[in-house]
């Protein structure tokens, strides 16, 4: 075990399952020489060489739409949009043809890439650097969204989306990749893409959140213990789409409170949709409305003001407070 | 040694280039190929010299797409498949191009393709489940490389960028081959594709079907190039641009770009001068934004004439023997509208919506297709299921 940041761990899924498979291809801006500009593919371009790792053109719809051809040949390509902020400019072609074309060709080819971006506020970037977007694809039928929250399960899940047979987008949080280190196994490690988890047990109340937010949920839910004495229950999502919701649901029947937490901006977010599965699943056993701790109906302020838009423990322990006051 | 630019630029270097410049000449030279004219002429010098099977296929097929076409727009006006967009007058432009590939090589289509698609072995009743809106309409061999034709304009250009470099790096000699029309050359998935190609070399042929109309907008209103052709030197790479309407000028700028990729010298833009003597789609009524004094203008350089008097005067056809293929033909249509109509009978299974979303289909779904799965079975015994 070695500890390592979220880069690093990122950095090893791609050297392992590039040692281990030559149909997996890199390809993206500055991911070559650079090593991209969080330098999660540093160095790969000199153990693999120029035609594993490819420095592109500046085109985001290219890189796709190369990947995709690429997919549809058999190739693993593994493609980086530098900023989940530039992926609008290649939406059209994960919406048209990544996420439908086994559809379209019923079954006769697959799209097998993972489109790495990194995604979400809190490292004082411009503008169009600090969005949480993930609705856009979560929506999309034929794809799969997933959003690690630290280095080890970064490093597992990057490997499972390399080698699903499935489009997925990877957003990497990117307020993690040097925020804190973890014990990373050398040994090879998988997680299961559509499968969430319990990261802390509780029976008073369950908090669902996932990617950076984690931190701050989790900071809330000691704070809860130890202030409070109230046991939470924390769940990490680790997949958007398609969403665990077995998970969260078997927790809420237990605790009958739940607060969901996102950066993403409140209306039609994530929390909507697992709201909506616990009012499905869940209604009869909830004792109090489910609260949302999200980001505002706005675009995320410029970097000075983006502290007040992001959700942190002082705003989820306030909202979690209110779902046990009944 | 040096060409005439060079020389230009020699002498700009030594006499210094004088600014404000007056009259700037945009360079817009490009090669143009014609091998028959209007009247079905040879130049014989120019004559591609194709086998006499393979002329006869591509003249079979030409018959084959135009009398098929006529007849999808006769069961459409009956309402008896849906919308779909025809491709009279454009046969030469994409048949005598996809001729040059091997069943190996990828076949990337925009829409109006059809005769190419059948060229590749797509069978008719394929087309017409397709066009009255069943995805079993789409079935491609499982050891095919023909892509399903793709809808957003211009989108899958750079989709045969990527198969081109990954046939390369499997060190294959196989090529990609992609079509779309002028209207596309507009979209930004153009500038994309052929400079991504230009850059990594790809093995790929850029084939535009140039019809003069994207809908209903001309080409003079798309692009103030003066060719679409001229295009291919900005991102370094050949362009040349060709009769469209005459199959032997297109299968032979064809040849030599296919023969260029497979032997690692990279793309090649072609653009085929053609014209969309009917209807965009069905759904549009071209008599709102051309003259019938153009159509008419073009119908005389209709590429069937044309290259049925080549293979007349080449001896390979008679009266009898066209007049035999188009019946042959004829009857091979009635069968697939046949075996279409057959099959749909039982295609009726909604059900089937289901299927190819997902390798694994996930457990919310799956609930949600057993929803379906309930409510169509109490609707049906209801009798409230159309």
């Amino acid at each position: 075990m070695a500890k390592m940041t979220m880069v690093q761990a990122l950095n090893l899924a791609l050297r392992q399952e590039m040692e281990k498979d030559d149909s997996v291809i890199l390809l993206g801006e500055d991911v070559g020489l650079d090593g991209g500009v969080f330098r999660v593919t540093d160095s790969l371009i000199d153990q693999f060489g120029e035609n594993r790792v490819l420095d592109t053109p500046l085109a985001e719809s290219g890189i796709v739409g190369m990947s995709i051809g690429m997919a549809v040949y058999g190739l693993k390509p593994v493609c980086e949009i530098q900023f989940s902020g530039f992926s609008y400019q290649n939406f059209h072609q994960i919406e048209n043809h990544a996420a439908r074309l086994r559809w379209r060709s019923q079954g006769r080819f697959q799209v097998p890439m993972v489109m790495r971006t990194p995604y979400g506020g809190g490292v004082r970037a411009l503008e169009h650097h600090s969005e949480s977007r993930e609705v856009y694809w979560a929506h999309t039928p034929g794809l799969k969204m997933v959003i690690p929250s630290g280095p080890r399960n970064a490093r597992a899940l990057l490997i499972s989306a390399i080698r699903d047979p499935d489009p997925v987008i990877f957003y990497e949080p990117k307020a993690l990749y040097r925020a804190f280190r973890e014990d990373v196994p050398e040994d090879e490690e998988t997680m299961p893409i559509g499968k969430a988890q319990i990261v802390r047990e509780g029976k008073d109340l369950t908090m669902i959140s996932y990617g950076a937010m984690m931190r701050p949920t989790l900071e809330a839910a000691s704070e809860l213990n130890a202030k409070d004495g109230v046991e939470a229950e924390v769940i990490d999502l680790l997949t958007i789409s398609p969403l665990d919701d077995n998970t969260f649901v078997q927790s809420v029947l237990k605790t009958g409170r739940a607060v969901v937490i996102h950066e993403a901006p409140r209306s039609f977010g994530p929390g909507a949709e697992i709201v909506s599965r616990l009012m499905e699943k869940a209604f009869y056993y909830l004792e109090v409305p489910i609260e949302r701790v999200t980001g505002y109906d706005i675009i995320i302020p410029l970097f000075s003001r983006e502290k007040a838009y992001l959700p942190n423990a002082h705003r989820i322990l306030r909202a979690a407070r209110k779902a046990l006051s009944n | 040694m040096f060409g005439a630019s060079q020389v230009l630029l020699i002498l700009r270097r030594l006499v210094g280039l004088k600014m404000p410049r007056k009259e700037i000449e945009i360079n817009d030279k490009i090669e143009y190929l014609s091998v028959l004219d209007e009247n079905g002429n040879l130049d014989k010098q120019l004559d591609p010299e194709i086998p006499d099977e393979i002329l006869l296929k591509l003249y079979r097929i030409m018959i084959l797409g135009r009398k098929f076409d006529e007849r999808l727009l006769n069961l459409q006006r009956q309402g008896r498949i849906g919308t779909f967009p025809p491709i009279s007058g454009q046969e030469a432009a994409h048949l005598g191009s996809v001729a040059l590939l091997r069943p190996s090589d990828w076949f990337v289509p925009a829409f109006r393709e059809t005769a190419a698609e059948i060229w590749r072995g797509r069978s008719l009743e394929s087309v017409i489940l397709y066009n009255n809106g069943f995805n079993e309409g789409v079935n491609i061999p499982q050891n095919g490389n023909d892509i399903p034709i793709s809808v957003p304009v211009g989108s899958q250009i750079i989709h045969a960028v990527g198969l081109g470099w990954a046939a390369k790096y499997r060190q294959t000699d196989n090529v990609a081959m992609v079509f779309f029309g002028d209207g596309a050359t507009s979209e930004g998935d153009f500038h994309e594709g052929l400079n991504f190609a230009g850059v990594f070399q790809v093995p790929v042929i850029f084939v535009c079907q140039n019809n003069h109309w994207a809908i209903s907008i001309p080409r003079s209103k798309q692009t103030r190039s003066k060719t679409l052709a001229q295009k291919a030197s900005a991102y370094g790479m050949p362009g040349i641009q060709v009769d469209g309407n005459d199959i032997l000028a297109v299968y032979a700028a064809a040849e030599e770009a296919v023969d260029r990729a497979r032997s690692g010298g990279g793309p090649t833009l072609i653009e085929c001068v053609t014209y969309r003597l009917t209807m965009h789609t069905t759904a549009d009524d071209p008599k709102r934004y051309r003259t019938d004094e153009e159509v008419e203008q073009w119908k005389q350089r209709d590429p069937v004439p044309r290259f049925q008097k080549y293979l007349v005067d080449k001896g390979l056809l008679s009266e009898e023997k066209i007049a035999g293929i188009e019946s042959a033909v004829l009857e091979e249509i009635q069968a697939g509208v046949d075996k279409a109509e057959e099959q749909m009978k039982t295609l009726g299974n909604p059900m089937h919506m289901f299927e190819h979303a997902y390798a694994e289909m996930h457990p919310y779904l799956q609930e949600q297709k057993e929803e379906f799965a309930r409510q169509l079975a109490e609707m049906n015994e209801e009798g409230t299921h159309g």
